[in-house]
């Protein structure tokens, strides 16, 4: 049985990674474009007043892979290897909640686990740590972004793990209704907490002693020595259409997953369904 | 999870007004036979969310090679890991 969810999770994962790709190869991709040519200017801006400054020009990274690869085949064959990842994991904690949270009909069980996967492993980290495009975050932080990112990651995951086993044990006492909200509050209580402690990018010690006091690495305008504007600072609408496609891919992905995934489980675990007899209790939810 | 386990009848509220029905999802993996499988299928799903979002960035197995990082860059991005 585990073989098969798996197999099945795989399935949903991969269907969902090649929509998510799609989504992202039509609405995120121009945005990218956009950022990575606002980077583009900006360092020639930069370079120009270095030049003035005396300053010796910094050296350019070699491109790998032309943005033509890295935005129709890159971007594509990492969509789908994470929603194949993400389909593998789903259904991992699938095959562990089956019969353990409650009487959930396959179907519902499997958009519940998705709606999980959504919030654990994106949405809730991405509240304190958003989506960036290119041209924001500096190069000398990443071993500390990196880190707050997977620490969000991790805790969120495993306080709705933890949610979850505290609505099981609270429901006798409350009900379902009452032990529900009491767990889902419980959750917003803790990582609320985790979110408040963890340091904002920008206080990061690096990034405040060589930008100043800023709550994020988002780029300001670039000026010259006299304080003048020589090039304006990230286009804000850009980031929030990049931040926007970014969680209407991921919910794609997650929405996509289960319910690919819904119905082949109910096959599955409810075979008989199709042949039940007029008047059989019906299935739960 | 013990081999086996499943969700005590008696102890559901439902269940107690309402007639016997089949259980919602009957099957309860046996979490000891079942867990190989589980557990590596969830590592290797961990091994390519690794390559995919953190990999040539903050830690690196292949040292200073950045095709993986150049390659999945825009994907990076978008799936909201921290990048460059």
């Amino acid at each position: 049985m585990e073989k098969k969810l798996i197999l099945r999770g795989l399935l949903a994962g991969a269907a969902a990674g090649l929509l998510a790709f799609l989504f992202a190869r039509v609405f995120a991709e121009p945005q990218i474009g956009k950022a990575i040519d606002y980077e583009s200017g900006r360092d020639a801006a930069q370079a120009a007043l270095d030049k003035a400054a005396g300053l010796p020009a910094a050296g350019a990274d070699p491109d790998l892979f032309s943005r033509t690869v890295q935005a129709d085949v890159g971007i594509g064959a990492g969509m789908i290897v994470f929603g194949m990842a993400m389909g593998a994991l789903f259904a991992v904690a699938y095959a562990v909640c089956l019969g353990r949270v409650g009487r959930l009909r396959a179907r519902t069980l499997a958009l519940l686990v998705a709606g999980g996967g959504f919030l654990g492993m994106y949405l809730v980290p991405f509240l304190k740590y958003p989506a960036n495009p290119p041209a924001i975050g500096h190069e000398d932080t990443i071993r500390a972004r990196s880190g707050l990112y997977l620490i969000m990651v991790l805790l969120s995951v495993a306080f709705l793990v933890a949610a979850a086993w505290l609505g099981r044990r609270l429901q006798p006492r409350f009900g379902n209704w009452n032990a529900t909200l009491l767990a889902a509050g419980a959750f917003v209580v803790a990582i609320g907490a985790v979110m408040a402690i963890l340091p904002p990018l920008g206080h990061l010690a690096y990034n405040k002693e060589h930008f100043g006091n800023h709550a994020t690495e988002t780029p300001l305008p670039l000026t010259d020595a006299d304080g003048r504007i020589v090039y304006p600072g990230f286009p804000a609408d850009v980031l929030f259409s990049f931040r926007c496609y970014s969680v209407a891919a991921q919910l794609l992905l997650w929405t996509a997953i289960g319910l690919v995934f819904a119905p082949l489980a109910e096959r599955l675990l409810h075979p008989r369904t199709q042949a039940a007899a007029p008047g059989a209790a019906p299935l739960p939810v | 999870m013990e081999q086996g386990r499943t969700i005590p009848e008696g102890g559901l509220t439902l269940s107690s007004i309402s007639a016997p029905r089949p259980a919602a999802t009957p099957v309860v993996l046996p979490a000891a036979k079942a867990a190989l499988w589980l557990v590596g299928t969830a590592v290797l799903a961990l091994v390519a969310y690794y390559f995919i979002g953190v990999d040539q960035g903050a830690v690196s197995v292949f040292g200073k090679d950045m095709h993986i990082h150049e390659f999945v860059h825009d994907a990076r991005h978008f799936l909201g890991f921290p990048c460059h």
